[in-house]
């Protein structure tokens, strides 16, 4: 046993739901003491359902960028935006530091969600121990920083629901903003679902 | 009264002392120490922080939680943003957002928004109120167990925060070819957003441990 022990080689299963330490019984659907929840060492089937999650919100995120998220009608001139277009506009015409902001909450945290879960599966797959510190941090990052991907969505319905002129200026919403919504609610399912203690798992030089 | 487990659940031991805490990033097991204001313990061997010291009361929580209530009220019920356009004038509210995705073909998007704006805030808020009530007498209230256990799921769904940095960019691109101006509702969302950042450092799981069980 190293210096610092884990749960397993104590016969101790934390609650994933309420924390609380229970010992490990060996029983198969075990549930925890005191909130009921069943008792897993660790998240069932985690790296199947996190990759499946993960490809999905890919497939997604495909016509999420290609397809227009939204559409300005003004005096009859109709303009499509994309989601990466909306950014540019705000560029030129608005202001930049929110322009950065966009950039980051829409393309650059969807990008880094899809690039480090994919990473974290692998690693695990692979059981090495490389940059196992940085990687927990990583995969604490992107759990922090997933929900904030619903800005746009949320930027597409606000407009919607206030330019309302009719024929002198509307804003619809198109269907890349509903495929933006599935990806952001499926990479935050896949964090979910990865279980950052597979990192751990492999026994070789513990530190 | 807990909730009745099925018959074919058994149920595993607590484990032998209250005292250990097990890290939920990489399994580590510790023994708990008392923490002092503004200590947070953090993990050795993935540095996730462990528990943080919990300086504020259930009494001082329930003040929170009722604020919150009345500001999430003021901001569902003010509009956010208003926009004027030859004499003509739309206010925008959180609802008639909603209600405006929902006819503009964009069903998914209107739910999500009611969810993670609407109704995953309001269950948070009326929980935590329900159990707090009760935990400020020292008893749990009835459903203790299952309701925290709905308050693990619901917590990362809840997009407040987000909403009102929508709101500000929607202002700076409308203001590209129209008036706008912020209303009550948007000062409101500001609030509430500050008011989730101080809720942010407050792990709900203490309630496990400040509210005993068997006085239900």
């Amino acid at each position: 046993m190293s210096a610092l022990p884990r749960a397993h080689e104590l016969g101790l299963i934390s609650c994933h739901v309420c924390g609380q330490v229970c010992r490990d019984t060996q029983v198969e659907h075990a549930a925890c003491p005191r909130c009921g929840s069943a008792l897993h060492r660790r998240k069932p089937y985690s790296c199947a359902r996190t990759w499946a999650l993960l490809i999905a919100a890919f497939i997604f995120y495909i016509p999420a960028n290609v397809l227009p998220i939204m559409r300005t009608v003004s005096l009859g001139d109709v303009d499509d935006n994309t989601i990466l277009s909306g950014v540019i506009e705000l560029w030129v015409k608005g202001s930049p530091d929110l322009a950065v902001i966009v950039f980051t909450a829409s393309i650059l945290v969807p990008m880094t969600k899809f690039l480090v879960i994919g990473t974290l599966l692998l690693s695990a797959h692979r059981g090495t121990s490389w940059a196992r510190r940085q990687r927990a941090m990583l995969y604490r990052l992107v759990e922090f920083v997933g929900y904030w991907s619903m800005l746009d969505v949320f930027v597409v319905s606000l407009l919607t629901a206030l330019v309302q002129f009719g024929f002198f200026s509307q804003v619809e919403p198109l269907p890349g903003v509903v495929y933006f919504g599935l990806t952001v609610v499926l990479t935050m399912l896949a964090s979910m679902s990865f279980d950052p203690r597979l990192i751990w798992d492999c026994q070789d030089d513990d530190d | 009264m807990s909730t009745t487990p099925p018959a074919a659940i058994e149920y595993t031991q607590k484990a032998p002392t209250p005292a250990l805490l097990i890290c939920e990033h990489c399994d580590t097991v510790y023994r708990r120490r008392p923490l002092r204001r503004g200590d947070v313990a953090r993990c050795a061997r993935c540095h996730a922080v462990l528990e943080r010291h919990q300086p504020i009361s259930l009494n001082a929580m329930f003040a929170l939680v009722v604020t919150v209530m009345v500001v999430f009220l003021q901001a569902n019920v003010w509009p956010i943003i208003t926009l004027a356009l030859n004499g003509q004038q739309i206010h925008a509210t959180l609802w008639a957002i909603i209600i405006m995705m929902w006819k503009e073909h964009s069903q998914l998007v209107a739910v999500l928004a009611a969810a993670t704006l609407f109704f995953f805030p309001l269950c948070k808020m009326g929980i935590l109120g329900w159990l707090l009530i009760f935990g400020r007498k020292g008893r749990r209230a009835p459903g203790f167990a299952r309701l925290m256990v709905v308050l693990h799921y619901i917590g990362p769904w809840t997009m407040s925060e987000v909403f009102v940095l929508g709101v500000l960019v929607s202002i700076v691109k409308a203001h590209m070819y129209f008036d706008v101006s912020a209303d009550a509702g948007v000062f409101a969302y500001a609030a509430l957003a500050v008011l989730i950042t101080v809720f942010a450092g407050i792990d709900v799981r203490q309630l496990w441990d400040k509210i005993p069980a068997g006085s239900a």
